[in-house]
């Protein structure tokens, strides 16, 4: 019989004691802010983050620290709308944004132009990554749909990167080939020899590099720069297609959160922040291209000079371009479909 | 609730507490994705789910988890037979980790699978320089499914070899019976509806299973996209009606699955009895 | 005649079989195993020590533990109810409920965050009403551990039901009897005879706690060191090219796996004895 109590006892002291421990572990206070994000920038926001809490402390004294969420463009804005108590969130697209703003009102629909140059702090482009040597001599986005080259892309309907990669390709085509069914035709046969679609941006980079599958990534460019010299330099080579995408990367607070929080300080400085000469060298180191341009020309080396459409006046802008081809039903999905039928 | 035929106590306590947290953290949960999906019209309703996407998605679930499946009854038969007829070293030790798909994260053992076939592992490199394709294709979701089914079809029919009668055997060996018309007459059909068990429950599992297919899997649509990764992506996306519709038609097949795995198991359990 | 002994099986078959075992259990067993530990420590133990030290993993580590010393008691605590009102006493709709408890074994775990979402999320049912408290369940740790909850809800009474069923009633009918009350007969009469496969329900309720990937994914905002437990926290290393530090956390959940199926396997020995004595007797 006492041997019975005696289980009970230790089992009871046991779990009461875990669960002491582990509650006050976890409830610990911090002052911090959370900053949601897409896949390709955990390297350089984990570096702005350092930079930013010393300066911070410097300015007020306060301690502070930033947690980081990332994931897929289009997932990540849909978290935030969901509740996801970001203060501020650094996405992929604009339109992802401007998502928030529509369907949660959580962000001022104004937000695009509350920080200078678009609110995009940094911008960067579309490359080819492919294997050392260029083994399949890709040099432009025509190579791409040769029959034996295979590529890697991640899924527009997720990835905010990918609907670059989309959009890049299909206004390559709508130059070379001079108009849209046209433009729609090449883009198809590019998805035709697509033979990975992850939901993002990392996950494709790491079907190509760490699992060795596919010819050629269509990549961020500071994530072709970051895969060679994290994973292999010497395995790999950045090739810039003739035409790219100006991707503009922006930025915005999350006013009801920030209220709510009452960190409406730290997250507007937090973005105020990243246009500093500092901030800018740091997304130039982290292979963004700075948007401040005196310090985009010290990088220039890093980034050679292509022609780069825009959204806007290439696409009409993001709300357009994404009813167009992103939306269930629009093209992207028609094109799958008839690639199916195929 | 009917009648009460034993004279413990703690009935009405013990069932009112157990059926009011099941109704918390099961049934209302539950019904709330179902009302959600019962908000669109049965047009929208079989539109999305006969969406040539969402049915392709259905087609690799289902013929991946079936190869699976088979696969796992194939090789779950031959480690049950081995595990309860032989002795040999580190059979303990084995019988143990017959579990470990069971007991091992789904996200570890997907990391895990998907980089034994990457050019990092000297397997990988072997299948690479043979030109065996087995990452980009299909055979990656069915070994995820067939090392996440195992356990369940190894456990199912051990107890049952184990508690063979081994005297009908032995009398069919008597009469004259050899050894193969003895495993088709006697031992087959003894340990069929175990195995059987064994495989739906195999089935069951892989069909919904997400943590270690999404790493090892292509994820194309059409091709190579699973149920639960299509219902993920749906979210992502804020298609919430999407998502709920295919939510409930995977619901649905669980359910059956469900009742095929209950009923069989009945049937076990008289025949063992 | 004499007997044949059951044995007899022509020469060719414990080998084959043998090799076929031997094949399967190194590609889907051995080769993981394998490769975790080995990848794990690929960089050095100094660096494996490292890539543990990490405020996040950290923090990880602690959500997890904290889920697994929430969701386990409680679900213990039901599971043992459970188990008692439907093997003790007969009431109509019986089998439904048994069916009930197996629902989030058959249920995809995608599904299992799913349906919490369309519950508390900003578009569920209790979204609304949760928005004006300013509290969030769904992206939140709770929603954690609702998920984890449904999930690991059946182990334990599924542990619990077939044995409770077969030791049947008479002892703790005999203490009512004798004047003992019901909580005292539960303790001293039943938990001594359940207590093994008790705690064997409980360490499989606790690995897969532990180790819950896809329902929590769902639910889960994904906030490094805040939300991510340890599966989600080995998925963003592994988006962070520290394949090592991955399989480094991944490591710590095998362990945790392999601790559990050597616990089990010592339960199940002893449960198996303790049935041999007592259809001895």
């Amino acid at each position: 019989m006492i041997k019975v109590n005696s289980f009970l006892g230790k089992f009871t002291l046991f779990a009461a004691v875990w669960a002491v421990f582990s509650l006050s572990a976890v409830y610990a206070a911090e002052i911090t802010i959370l900053n949601v994000s897409y896949d390709p920038t955990r390297e350089f926001y984990r570096a702005y983050n350092e930079i930013f809490a010393k300066h911070y402390k410097t300015l007020t004294g306060d301690t502070i620290i930033v947690n980081q969420s990332h994931g897929g463009s289009g997932g990540q804005a849909r978290g935030v709308i969901e509740g996801n108590p970001a203060d501020v969130v650094t996405l992929a697209v604009g339109y992802d944004i401007d998502e928030i703003a529509a369907k949660s009102g959580f962000i001022a629909k104004n937000w695009e132009s509350r920080l200078p140059r678009n609110s995009a702090p940094y911008t960067s482009t579309i490359v080819f990554l492919v294997r050392s040597g260029n083994p399949k001599k890709i040099k432009d986005w025509d190579d791409l749909i040769k029959s034996d080259v295979k590529v890697i892309t991640p899924d527009p309907k997720t990835s905010g990167g990918a609907r670059w990669n989309y959009l890049a390709a299909w206004g390559f085509a709508r130059i070379k080939y001079g108009d849209e069914a046209k433009a729609r035709e090449f883009v198809k046969n590019v998805y035709k020899n697509v033979i990975v679609l992850d939901s993002g941006a990392r996950g494709a980079t790491n079907t190509f590099v760490q699992k060795g599958q596919g010819d050629v990534l269509l990549a961020w460019e500071n994530e072709a720069h970051l895969s060679i010299n994290e994973l292999g330099k010497g395995r790999f080579e950045i090739v810039y297609p003739s035409v790219s995408i100006l991707a503009e990367p922006s930025v915005s607070w999350v006013d009801a959160n920030i209220a709510k929080k009452g960190t409406e300080k730290v997250a507007k400085e937090y973005l105020t922040y990243l246009y500093t000469d500092e901030a800018q060298r740091l997304a130039g180191k982290n292979y963004y291209r700075p948007s401040d341009e005196a310090i985009l020309t010290e990088f220039s080396a890093q980034f050679p000079v292509i022609k780069l459409l825009t959204i806007n006046s290439d696409f009409g802008g993001w709300e357009k371009a994404h009813q167009a081809h992103f939306v269930d039903g629009a093209e992207f999905d028609k094109i799958f479909a008839e690639l199916k039928n195929r | 609730m009917g009648k009460k035929t034993s004279r413990l106590p703690g009935f009405h306590l013990t069932l009112g507490l157990s059926l009011t947290y099941i109704s918390f953290l099961v049934l209302i949960p539950l019904f709330s994705l179902i009302l959600y999906s019962a908000r669109l019209s049965p047009t929208e309703y079989w539109s999305i789910i006969t969406n040539d996407r969402v049915l392709a998605a259905f087609r690799v679930s289902f013929s991946s988890t079936l190869i699976a499946a088979v696969v796992d009854g194939f090789f779950g038969f031959i480690l049950a037979w081995v595990l309860t007829r032989y002795a040999f070293f580190g059979k303990r030790v084995i019988d143990a980790l017959i579990d470990l798909p069971f007991a091992i994260p789904t996200a570890v053992a997907g990391i895990t699978l998907s980089y034994l076939f990457t050019a990092n592992s000297k397997l990988g490199r072997f299948l690479m320089d043979h030109d065996i394709n087995i990452a980009t294709t299909n055979a990656s979701i069915v070994i995820a499914l067939t090392f996440i089914g195992i356990p369940f079809v190894v456990r199912t029919v051990q107890p049952v070899l184990q508690e063979f009668d081994k005297e009908l055997e032995e009398a069919s060996i008597s009469l004259g019976a050899n050894f193969y018309k003895t495993f088709l007459k006697v031992i087959l059909p003894s340990v069929l509806p175990a195995l059987i068990t064994g495989f739906a429950m195999a089935f069951a599992r892989g069909l919904g299973e997400y943590g270690s297919v999404i790493f090892i899997a292509s994820n194309m649509p059409y091709e190579s996209e699973i149920v639960p990764r299509l219902i993920v992506q749906k979210l992502l996306n804020f298609d919430y009606k999407g998502a709920s519709a295919i939510g409930t038609a995977m619901l649905v097949c669980a359910f059956i699955l469900l009742l095929i795995i209950n009923l069989l198991q009945h049937r076990l359990q008289r025949r063992l009895n | 005649m004499s007997i044949v002994k059951i044995n007899k099986e022509p020469v060719w078959i414990k080998p084959t079989l043998l090799a076929l075992s031997f094949l399967f259990l190194s590609l889907f067993i051995f080769l993981p195993l394998f490769t975790i530990f080995s990848e794990a420590l690929s960089r050095g133990a100094s660096y494996y020590f490292n890539a543990l030290k990490e405020r996040e993993v950290f923090a990880a580590i602690r959500l997890t533990l904290l889920t697994a010393a929430i969701c386990v008691p409680i679900n213990t605590a039901f599971g043992v109810m459970l188990a008692w009102a439907i093997t003790k006493f007969s009431f109509k709709g019986k089998n439904v409920l048994i069916t009930l408890v197996e629902v989030p074994f058959a249920v995809s775990p995608v599904i299992s965050g799913l349906i919490f979402v369309f519950l508390f999320g900003a578009i569920g049912w209790f979204g609304g009403i949760l928005d004006k408290l300013n509290y969030r369940i769904v992206f939140n740790i709770p929603g954690i551990f609702l998920a984890t909850a449904f999930v690991t809800f059946p182990f334990v009474a599924k542990e619990l039901i077939p044995l409770m069923h077969d030791l049947g009633k008479d002892d703790e009918e005999a203490a009512i009897t004798l004047g003992a009350s019901g909580l005292k007969t539960f303790f001293r009469v039943t938990l001594p005879n359940i207590k093994w496969g008790l705690l064997y329900g409980i360490i499989l309720t606790n690995a897969r706690a532990m180790g819950e990937y896809g329902a929590v994914a769902v639910v889960s905002g994904l906030v490094r060191g805040k939300t991510t437990t340890m599966p989600l926290y080995i998925d963003i290393l592994y988006g962070e090219y520290l394949f090592a530090a991955a399989f480094a956390v991944a490591s710590l959940l095998t362990l945790l796996a392999l601790v559990t199926l050597v616990i089990k396997a010592v339960l199940e020995r002893i449960i198996a004895k303790q049935r041999k004595q007592k259809f001895e007797f």
